[in-house]
């Protein structure tokens, strides 16, 4: 509340992009509960719901915009921002919950300046709060891509990113 | 629909099926308590206060959307219903900042009135984690404070559904939902038309008026200032309410006295204004019937429908009157005539206008609104805070005597005093237009098809040989559906009234507020407008053409309405703003 929560990233939609959103929208409005395919729709092509792409949407629709906001705030599966070239996935699933994991998920954000769902200014690194990615035995887990990392401590994290900064 | 017996605490009532509990207790005079419940806006069975137990249901009903049934048994007040209501209000004390003296709702909030009546002693039963919310009062007329929210939604059904507008929502879930606009934009970057509808519908504090009054009382000690006052039409309506005085009460006189006790220098009446507004808007509505110009002609008094027009129907903005508000005429006559004859250097004046409205703060910004670089209106205040004004200087209002406007800007016909009621500019126009059109004094100056609470009203009029065709609208929502069928070619007028509030200005977004039991037990707009229309018959002169002030300042200073000089003070322009 008070705080922005557009994109810092700048949008980078194009106009063949918008022209399949345009399409898909008018395609679909007219059926009952039109607007999460919608936003599922969107968020396949564009990767994420700028304010840009929930105002084509809201045009489209003949909605507020903040009804789409909404909608995209209440369901964690909607991302207000693109997700950053290295996706950081911290486990806070049981498991991993109690070995410790909301530290290393604090450690993750307070290291990259960024909250959960939030991706860093240069576009580099995302962060996401998991449910269970189904490895329980090395809780608690970290993911970096298709990297895991297993057996954490909220020590372990800046070692691991600055890995990947320098990639 | 077939009806429908019950027995509610033993008692039997019989109503209509698909009445819900809580409307077949309030037939038979049992008071269920609600919190989110708004009469015909919110019906959600969010909040859990108007719970109520049902012989053979699993748990308690929400009584505000759960509908009656043949031989139901229901009990509103039973052990069980009385804890239950009281665990919730603790339940929502404890995301509350409980802040209550110094918030601007203290004896005057839903929830506290709660509190009170089912004894909660222990605010901090539920003692935890509280969200912090940032307050938002970046912008000229409204200030949110999610600190006191209550996730009724009350405001957001009212900004969705009444004034079609819908810029605020629940964004993000549990524990941190909270109202607010899309991408924590504020107000002033969304098209929120600063309507305040919002304002009199929260049942606490989370959304209030920018308060201006501080502002008022720097200019009263300022030696150096001349301040001016001037309260709106539907003011003097309802200013007693604030004061205890029985809804409808016309308090004129006494408002004035409580103006001049305040310290202002002068004391006039924006109804004069009106009446000016009725003779540059109706010699601007005769040009265009006569073909200079777009119709329908589209009133311009209420600055929320203005922003609503210039965010939602920009296509509409040529069939906006060029005419100011009575507002901004009123601040523009004292900052040049009002100047003039008192040889006060406007420099040194400041124009104070009371108003029963949140967009009167937005419009006294206007770029436009201005005479040669000085603002009209310096401060605009509304209802509730002149109220404050009043308290604070120690004045007993009841017991002040009946005083007069200064004659200089006071003294407006009756055709002004119900510009403050939905219909009521149309009315006043007709007046005037009809006399000019015929060119002789008209049989009777009762409109009455354009009288009345409705959203939309029509009616047509043969003037001078030409068929003329009128509409009425008040709530935003409804101008939208009236303009989109304009634009389906469903419906057409020559002359169209528009107020943002339902109701017009004594609904308005400023006005004194009343909790969500009587705004839908008590006929709030129609007692209110009573009271105008009965100044109305009760004046001397009831057309605007007739006033002898309004004469004498066109005589001696404007020229003719229309005239360049007037065009230069009392017209503006509108900008188209985006959705």
């Amino acid at each position: 509340m008070g705080k922005s929560t557009i994109s810092k990233i700048p949008f980078k939609g194009t106009a063949e992009q918008e022209q399949k959103l345009r399409e898909f929208i008018a395609a679909n409005k007219g059926m009952q509960g039109a607007l999460m395919p919608v936003m599922q729709e969107a968020q396949e092509i564009y990767g994420y719901l700028p304010i840009e792409v929930q105002r084509i949407i809201a045009e489209e629709m003949n909605i507020s915009l903040e009804e789409v906001y909404g909608v995209a705030t209440f369901y964690a599966q909607f991302n207000l921002n693109p997700k950053g070239q290295y996706k950081i996935g911290v486990c806070l699933g049981t498991a991993c919950y109690v070995k410790g994991s909301q530290d290393v998920f604090d450690k993750a954000c307070s290291v990259l300046g960024i909250g959960n769902g939030d991706v860093t200014e240069d576009g580099k690194f995302s962060i996401e709060a998991t449910r269970c990615i189904g490895c329980c035995g090395l809780a608690p887990v970290l993911t970096v891509n298709d990297d895991v990392y297993g057996r954490l401590t909220a020590d372990d994290v800046p070692g691991i990113i600055e890995k990947y900064q320098k990639m | 629909m077939a009806d429908v017996t019950l027995k509610i605490n033993g008692l039997p009532v019989t109503v209509p099926a698909g009445t819900t509990i809580l409307d077949a207790a309030n037939s038979v005079g049992i008071k269920i308590p609600t919190l989110c419940f708004l009469k015909d806006i919110n019906a959600i069975g969010a909040c859990r206060i108007c719970v109520v137990e049902v012989k053979g249901a699993r748990s308690l009903v929400a009584s505000c959307v759960y509908p009656v049934a043949p031989n139901m048994e229901v009990f509103t007040n039973t052990p069980a219903v009385r804890k239950s209501r009281k665990t919730t209000l603790e339940l929502i004390l404890s995301t509350h900042d409980k802040k209550c003296l110094s918030c601007v709702r203290n004896q005057n909030c839903e929830l506290q009135a709660l509190c009170q009546e089912y004894g909660v002693e222990d605010v901090d039963r539920f003692a935890g984690a509280v969200p912090e919310y940032a307050i938002e009062d970046t912008n000229p007329y409204l200030v949110r404070d999610n600190n006191k929210c209550v996730l009724c939604r009350r405001c957001v059904a009212v900004c969705k559904h009444v004034q079609g507008v819908g810029v605020i929502g629940a964004n993000e879930r549990g524990f941190v939902t909270n109202i607010g606009s899309a991408f924590g934009l504020d107000l002033k970057d969304v098209p929120c038309i600063a309507c305040g509808q919002c304002v009199v519908n929260c049942p606490v504090g989370a959304i209030y008026e920018k308060d201006d009054t501080q502002k008022v009382w720097d200019a009263l000690s300022d030696p150096d200032k001349h301040v001016v006052v001037a309260p709106a039409p539907a003011i003097r309506a309802t200013l007693g309410e604030c004061f205890d005085m029985p809804i409808g009460t016309n308090v004129e006189g006494k408002m004035v006295a409580a103006l001049h006790r305040l310290g202002f220098n002068s004391v006039v009446d924006v109804d004069v204004a009106a009446d000016i507004t009725i003779m540059e808007e109706g010699t601007e509505f005769i040009k265009r019937l006569k073909g200079d110009g777009p119709l329908p002609l589209i009133t311009s008094c209420s600055p929320g429908w203005v922003k609503y027009c210039e965010h939602y129907f920009p296509e509409f903005i040529p069939n906006l009157s060029s005419a100011k508000s009575p507002q901004g005429m009123y601040g523009a006559l004292m900052k040049s005539y009002y100047a003039e004859k008192m040889g006060i250097d406007p420099q040194n004046i400041t124009v104070v206008s009371v108003m029963p409205c949140t967009a009167k703060k937005f419009e006294r910004t206007r770029e436009q609104n201005n005479v040669d670089g000085l603002d009209d209106i310096d401060i605009s205040i509304t209802t509730r805070e002149l109220a404050r004004m009043i308290k604070i200087a120690g004045l007993n209002f009841t017991a002040l005597p009946d005083e007069e406007f200064d004659p200089i800007f006071g003294g407006a016909t009756g055709a002004a005093h119900i510009f403050g009621a939905t219909g009521g500019v149309m009315e006043a126009a007709l007046r005037t237009v009809v006399e000019i059109l015929e060119n002789k004094p008209a049989e009777s100056v009762d409109y009455k098809e354009v009288r009345g609470i409705e959203g939309i009203k029509e009616a047509t009029y043969t003037v001078a040989g030409t068929e003329v065709k009128v509409a009425v609208v008040s709530g935003t929502a409804n101008a939208g559906k009236l303009l989109s069928e304009i634009k389906e070619g469903k419906r057409n007028y020559h002359f169209i009234e528009v107020m943002a509030c339902p109701g017009g200005c004594v609904n308005g977004g400023g006005q004194p507020l009343h909790d969500a039991y009587t705004r839908a037990h008590v006929d709030l707009k129609t007692l209110r407008a009573k009271a105008l229309y009965s100044e109305d018959e009760a004046s001397t002169y009831r057309k605007s053409h007739e006033n002898p002030i309004v004469k004498k300042i066109y005589d001696e200073y404007l020229g003719e309405p229309g005239s360049h000089k007037a065009h230069h003070l009392l017209h503006t322009t509108y900008v188209a703003r985006g959705k």
